[in-house]
This record gives structure tokens, C-alpha cells and sequence, in this order.
């Protein structure tokens, strides 16, 4: 069964509905930096960690082309192979900025995926919580801190 | 190019009734030309028409009737047609309720073909 996890709870529902309504086959939303933050139809770790690395060099690559153009700031890319579409963008959140990796298949289309998209990071922007202040980052905490993350989103 | 979809769905448009015509590019669910009233999201009457055809598409084909070649849904307040054309695009009509579907559905169709 296909399941939606997420390290930020409050992440959990915008992503079930987008995935609902969009009828996206993997979602994965991260911070810019690659860190997870929420996946939905990942089974495996490794690609998780493959696919939030990849996404974030692709967003900071086109990025720097932007920034080479003296374009405003990425927003978004889009790729339609035979039998998936890649979505990719970039948002705004009281967060900070995130990213989201979107793979739909035939029953699903790039207009619907950015249709759902714009309600999805209204809805996450809504259910945000009020930032805390930031915590001192300990050698210490980081082992702990992983297996917690991957516990939320694999269950394990 | 642009200016003969801009016709096609001009022919449409003329037809009483119609409140806004729009091409779409059928596997995208993205606006390819559009001529709506205000009021009417275009990104998303697109995007959900697009999936709308798509499985009916699914639909018509399991069932062993070939390809749909007119779409009607007849709603409470108003129509939706929409029409495949040969070129992979569906075109897209918001309608009154009351509107001579026939004619309608004509005007439709020699659109499509003229932007094939």
C-alpha cells in the first residue's frame, strides 16, 4: 500500500489532498538544501535520499542559470517523458523556502499537477506553525536525529 | 499559427450561447489559446476538461466504441462540451445552459478541423 509520510507533521494533510487530487504517483518535498521533509509512494529509502539530492542539485543548478539571466528567482521545471512526468518547483513558506519533486504517470497531466500544485502550497503556508527559534546543531543529536527522520517517513 | 487558433475559436464563440471557448493540449491539460469570460478559471478548466476527456477516452475505448469525438455534460447552470481535435488538442466550450448543442457541436467539429 502506498503510504504518505512525513518528519513535519503538519505537512502530512497538503500532501495527502495534493496527492489525492492530483493523482500524483511519488511526491517528495524537501528543503532546499535536499533535507526531507515529507514523501508520499517511496518505498525505499535510498531512492528518498537519491531523488531529494537530485532534485536539490537540479533547483540549485537552474538556479545559478536564472541568476546568470537576470531572471527572477526558480520557480519551476517540468519534464514529460513517454510514460511519467517530473515536476519540480520551488515555494515560499513561513518555513523558508522548499521544494517539491512531483512524478505523475498516464492518469494524471502537468496542468493538473500545477492546478493542485498552487492550492497545495496555500494549504501548506496555512497549516504552518509559527517558526521556532533555531537549536544549536550537535555531533551528538545527528545520529539520533536521522533514524528519527527516517523512522517517520518509512514506518521503521 | 496563433492567429488561426485565435479564429477557430472565434467561430465558436460566435455561436449564441457560448460563454468561452478554450484549446487545450490534450495530454498536458495546459491552455494553448483560450477567449473566456471573466470569471472563468482558464488554467484549471483546462487542466480538468483535459483529465475529463482522458477518461472518457478510457471509457469509450474499454466499452469497444472507438475514440469519443464530442463530449457533453450537462450541469445544473450551464453546459461543457468539448471536442478532440485530429491535432492531439481538445477544444473546450463553457455554455448557457439553453444553447442549441447541435450547432453548437458543428461549429465545433469544422473548428477542429481547421486547426488540425
Amino acid at each position: 500500500m502506498t503510504q504518505t509520510r512525513a518528519v513535519e507533521p503538519w505537512t502530512l494533510d497538503p500532501l495527502q489532498h495534493f496527492v489525492g487530487e492530483s493523482a500524483a504517483r511519488l511526491a517528495l518535498l524537501t528543503t532546499t538544501s535536499g533535507q526531507v521533509i515529507a514523501q508520499h509512494g517511496f518505498t525505499r529509502a535510498v531512492d528518498v535520499m537519491s531523488a531529494a539530492a537530485l532534485g536539490a542539485a537540479i533547483a540549485a543548478s537552474t538556479s545559478e542559470i536564472i541568476r546568470m539571466l537576470q531572471e527572477p528567482a526558480f520557480r519551476m521545471l517540468s519534464h514529460q517523458g513517454q510514460s511519467h512526468g517530473i515536476f519540480l518547483a520551488r515555494f515560499g513558506t513561513p518555513r523558508g523556502p522548499m521544494l517539491a519533486l512531483v512524478v505523475y504517470g498516464g492518469d494524471s497531466s502537468i496542468g493538473l499537477v500545477q492546478l493542485f500544485f498552487e492550492q497545495f502550497t496555500r494549504d501548506l503556508a496555512a497549516a504552518c506553525p509559527a517558526p521556532e527559534p533555531a537549536k544549536p546543531v550537535l555531533a551528538a543529536d545527528f545520529e539520533r536525529d536521522l533514524h528519527e527522520s527516517l523512522a517517520a517517513l518509512f514506518g521503521r | 499559427m496563433t492567429t488561426g487558433f485565435q479564429k477557430a475559436l472565434d467561430r465558436v464563440t460566435r455561436v449564441r450561447g457560448v460563454r468561452g471557448a478554450m484549446l487545450v493540449a490534450g495530454d498536458d491539460g495546459l491552455v494553448v489559446a483560450e477567449s473566456l469570460m471573466e470569471g472563468v478559471r482558464g488554467n484549471a478548466l483546462a487542466a480538468l476538461a483535459a483529465s475529463l476527456a482522458k477518461r472518457f477516452r478510457r471509457a469509450s475505448e474499454t466499452a469497444a466504441c472507438g475514440l469519443p469525438q464530442f463530449i457533453h455534460l450537462q450541469a445544473s447552470q450551464g453546459s461543457l462540451l468539448a471536442a478532440p481535435a485530429p491535432s492531439g488538442m481538445l477544444l473546450v466550450v463553457v455554455a448557457e445552459a439553453d444553447i442549441n448543442v447541435g450547432l453548437a457541436r458543428l461549429e465545433m467539429l469544422k473548428a477542429g478541423e481547421a486547426i488540425a
